[in-house]
C-alpha cells in the first residue's frame, strides 16, 4: 500500500460546483481518471469534454440528484463501479440558503439541512464501506468555515456544515487504523456560483482555482483538516475562542 | 462575470449601458475599457469544447487563454512533432477572444500572418440577443469585422482555431548583434525565409553612427528535444509600484549599453531551448509595467510600408534619440505580405517599430504627435491595442477599410477607444 495517497481515480460528487470543477481540472492535467456526478447533465458533458482535452485519461458521467436520500447508496455504488475502484471521493455539493428565509420557513431550512448535512453524511456512509473493503483511499468533503461556530448571519448553513464536520471527525477516527484518510475541507469566502449574491471582492475572497490548488496539495499530503486559504485557520481560531458575551454583541 | 454563454446573452439583453467584452486586459491602451458602460469579463468562459488531434482543429470558449492551450499541447515528453499555436503575441496570458479582437501578430508574421488568419469560425453574441456563427462562408462580413474589430461587433463566445503542425516544441535560437539599421535590414531579409520567429531589439538611445544598432533574434522549431510546459502564472511578480519611474534617461542608457555588450564579442550565439524565453520574454515577471512608477508608460507601435520603411524608421529613431525619452523596450520587425481577413487588421507589409516611453505628460504627448505625423505621412498606421494617444485623423487615415467596418459595429457596444477616435456614440449623451 503506497504511503502517500495516489490521486489517479477520483469521483467528484457535485462536479458542477466551481471549486469541484477547478479541482477536476488540476487532476485532469495529471492524467487522472474522473467520474463526475451531478444534476445538470449538459453541464457535466461540457465539463467532461473540457477535462478530456486538458488531459484526463478517462471521464465518466453520472446524473444524480443528491436530495433523494434514498438513492445515495446506489449513487455511491455507481460511482465506484464506473472506474472499477476509487482512490479519492470528493463530496462537493451544497446550497447556501438565505438565512432569513430559512428562519422564517421550515421547508427552506429543511432543504438546506438535507442537502448540506443529511445527504453528504449518508453518501459518506456508503462510500466508507467501499473504502474499508478496499483498504486504502481518501474521502474528502467540502464543509466550510461557517461550520466552526454558529453565527447569527448564517447559522442554518453553518449548523449543517458543523454537523458534517463532526461526522467527518468520527469517520476519521473509525478509519484511522486502516490508512484511509478523511479530509475536511473548510473554505472561507470563495467567489463561486454559491456565493454569487454576496459582495465578492476584497482581500478575504479567494478564487476557486486557488482553493483547488490547496485541496490537491492537502489530498497529496494526507491532511485531516484544510483551511483554505491558509489564513482562515487563524481567523476561525479567533472566532471560535471569542467569549460568548463578547461574541453575542457582534454582527458576525 | 458570466461562466456560461447563455449568461452572456442574457447580460447583453438586460444591459443598461453599452457593453464591451473584457479578457485579460493586456492591451496597453483603452481598447478594452468601457467607463460608465457594461464590461463583460469573459475569463470564466474558459472551457475547451473539442480538439481533433488528427487535424489540429481546436474549438474552445473565448475566455480560454493561450497559456491554457500551450499547457495541454506541450507535454514534457513530446520531443517529436506536434501541434502548436499558429500565431502568438508577446504574452501568453491573453484570451482567444482578445487575440481575435486585436487580430494579434507575433514574431512569425512573415510566415504565418496574423491570428485571425487561423480562425476557422467564431460564435458572436450581439446586443439584439442573437448568436451568429461567423466564418469566411457564413456571415462573412461580420467575420471580417470581428477579426481585429476590438470587441465592437459583439461578444465572441467561442471559436474554432486551426493549430499548426511543428517538427518539435523546442526551438533553436540565435542572437546576432548588428550595428546599424542597414545591417538589420540585410539580416532580416536573409533570415525570414528560413527562420520562423524573427525580431530585433533596438537601442533607442544610441546616436549617430550607432543609430539603430541592436540585437537580432531568430528562432525555429527543432525536433528531438523535449520541452517543459510553460508555467500557468509568471514565477515572479514586481511586488510594488515604486514612487518614481525606474526608467530614466540614465537607467536606459546604462541598461542598453549592458544589453548590447552582453551579446558578446562573438556576433552570433546559438542555442537550443524551450520556446518560452523566445516567444514570451516579458511573461517571466508579472506586473513588469510597475517599473515605470505610478505614471506608467505609453507604447508607440507603428507599421510603415516596405517601400519607405528604411528611411521612415531611421527618421523615427532619430527623433526618439534626440528626445532622450526612450526606454529599454524597442522592437523592430519586418512584417510579411500575408493578408488578414480582418477589416481593421494592423499589420501590413513593411516594418513595425514598437517603443515604450515613460509617461512624462505633455512632453510624451508632443513626442507622440511628432512620431504619429511621420507615420501618417508615410501611409503607415498605429496599433490600437497599444494605443492611448492616437488622434482620430490618424486612425481614419491609417485604416482604409474603416468605412466598411463602421456599419457593422453593434450599436449596443462601445469602448473608451471607440469613443476617443470617434467611431462610436458617446453614451450618456
Amino acid at each position: 500500500m503506497p504511503k502517500a495517497p495516489t490521486l489517479h481515480r477520483v469521483a467528484i460528487f457535485g462536479a458542477n460546483s466551481d471549486i469541484a470543477f477547478a479541482v477536476a481540472r488540476r487532476l485532469a492535467e495529471t492524467g487522472a481518471e474522473l467520474v463526475l456526478i451531478g444534476r445538470d447533465l449538459d453541464a457535466l458533458q461540457t465539463a467532461a469534454g473540457d477535462l478530456k482535452i486538458r488531459g484526463a485519461q478517462a471521464t465518466q458521467i453520472i446524473q444524480a440528484n443528491f436530495t433523494e436520500t434514498g438513492d445515495l447508496a446506489a449513487i455511491a455504488a455507481g460511482a465506484w463501479g464506473a472506474l472499477g475502484s476509487l482512490d479519492v471521493a470528493l463530496v462537493s455539493f451544497g446550497t447556501m440558503p438565505r438565512q432569513i428565509a430559512a428562519e422564517a420557513d421550515n421547508r427552506v431550512a429543511e432543504q438546506a439541512l438535507i442537502v448540506n448535512f443529511v445527504s453528504p453524511v449518508l453518501l459518506c456512509n456508503a462510500l466508507a464501506q467501499k473504502f474499508e473493503a478496499q483498504g486504502y483511499g481518501t474521502i474528502a468533503v467540502i464543509t466550510s468555515v461557517a461550520g466552526d461556530r454558529g453565527r447569527k448571519s448564517n447559522f442554518i448553513y453553518g449548523a449543517a456544515k458543523g454537523g458534517l464536520q463532526r461526522y467527518l471527525e468520527g469517520l476519521r477516527h473509525r478509519l484511522f487504523a486502516m490508512n484511509i484518510r478523511v479530509l475536511d475541507i473548510r473554505p472561507g469566502f470563495v467567489a463561486t456560483k454559491l456565493t454569487a449574491e454576496m459582495q465578492q471582492g476584497g482581500l478575504l475572497w479567494a478564487s476557486p482555482d486557488r482553493v483547488a490548488k490547496d485541496i490537491v496539495a492537502a489530498l497529496k499530503a494526507g491532511r485531516p483538516i484544510l483551511y483554505t486559504p491558509w489564513f482562515w485557520r487563524f481567523v476561525m481560531m479567533g472566532v471560535r475562542n471569542m467569549p460568548a458575551p463578547l461574541f453575542n454583541r457582534t454582527k458576525l | 462575470m458570466p461562466s456560461r454563454p447563455e449568461q452572456v446573452v442574457r447580460l447583453l439583453q438586460n444591459r443598461a449601458a453599452p457593453a464591451l467584452a473584457y479578457g485579460c486586459g493586456r492591451s496597453y491602451g483603452d481598447v478594452a475599457l468601457n467607463p460608465n458602460g457594461l464590461l463583460v469579463d469573459c475569463r470564466n468562459l474558459d472551457r475547451f469544447i473539442a480538439f481533433d488531434p488528427a487535424t489540429g482543429v481546436l474549438r474552445c470558449e473565448a475566455g480560454v487563454q493561450l497559456a491554457d492551450i500551450l499547457a495541454f499541447l506541450c507535454r514534457p515528453e513530446a520531443d517529436g512533432d506536434g501541434w502548436f499555436l499558429p500565431v502568438t503575441p508577446g504574452t501568453r496570458f491573453v484570451t482567444i477572444g482578445g487575440a481575435i479582437a486585436n487580430d494579434v501578430h507575433g514574431k512569425n508574421h512573415h510566415c504565418s500572418g496574423t491570428f485571425g488568419r487561423h480562425v476557422l469560425s467564431l460564435e458572436l453574441a450581439r446586443s439584439d440577443g442573437s448568436v451568429s456563427t461567423c466564418s469566411l462562408h457564413e456571415n462573412a462580413s461580420l467575420f471580417a469585422a470581428t477579426i481585429g474589430g476590438l470587441g465592437l461587433t459583439g461578444v465572441i463566445l467561442s471559436a474554432s482555431i486551426q493549430l499548426r503542425r511543428v517538427e518539435g516544441l523546442a526551438v533553436e535560437a540565435e542572437n546576432i548583434r548588428f550595428g546599424s539599421l542597414d545591417e538589420f535590414w540585410d539580416l532580416s531579409s536573409s533570415s525570414d525565409s528560413s527562420w520562423e520567429y524573427t525580431a530585433a531589439w533596438v537601442d533607442c538611445v544610441a546616436a549617430g553612427k550607432d543609430l539603430g544598432r541592436g540585437i537580432f533574434s531568430r528562432a525555429r522549431h527543432v525536433s528531438g528535444v523535449g520541452v517543459d510546459p510553460p508555467r500557468r502564472k509568471p514565477r515572479l511578480r514586481w511586488p510594488v509600484t515604486p514612487p518614481l519611474s525606474l526608467v530614466t534617461r540614465h537607467s536606459v542608457r546604462g541598461f542598453n549599453a549592458l544589453y548590447w555588450h552582453r551579446a558578446g564579442s562573438n556576433d552570433r550565439i546559438r542555442r537550443i531551448c524551450s520556446y518560452e524565453p523566445i516567444l514570451y520574454p516579458l511573461d517571466s515577471v508579472d506586473l513588469w509595467n510597475r517599473l515605470y512608477g505610478p505614471r506608467g508608460f505609453f507604447q508607440f507601435q507603428c507599421v510603415v510600408p516596405r517601400a519607405v520603411a528604411r528611411e521612415v524608421v531611421a527618421a523615427l529613431l532619430r527623433i526618439v534619440v534626440a528626445s532622450g525619452e526612450g526606454s529599454m523596450l524597442a522592437v523592430l520587425k519586418m512584417f510579411g505580405a500575408i493578408p488578414s481577413p480582418g477589416l481593421l487588421s494592423f499589420p501590413m507589409e513593411g516594418l513595425t517599430l514598437s517603443l515604450d516611453f515613460p509617461n512624462r505628460g505633455a512632453l510624451t504627448q508632443r513626442l507622440f504627435n511628432q512620431l504619429e505625423q511621420i507615420v501618417a505621412e508615410a501611409s503607415g498606421r498605429l496599433y490600437p491595442a497599444k494605443d492611448c494617444l492616437m488622434a482620430r485623423a490618424s486612425f481614419v487615415r491609417g485604416y482604409s477599410r474603416l468605412n466598411e467596418f463602421i456599419p457593422l459595429i453593434d450599436p449596443g457596444f462601445s469602448s473608451a477607444f471607440a469613443r476617443r477616435v470617434g467611431i462610436a456614440q458617446p453614451h450618456g449623451a
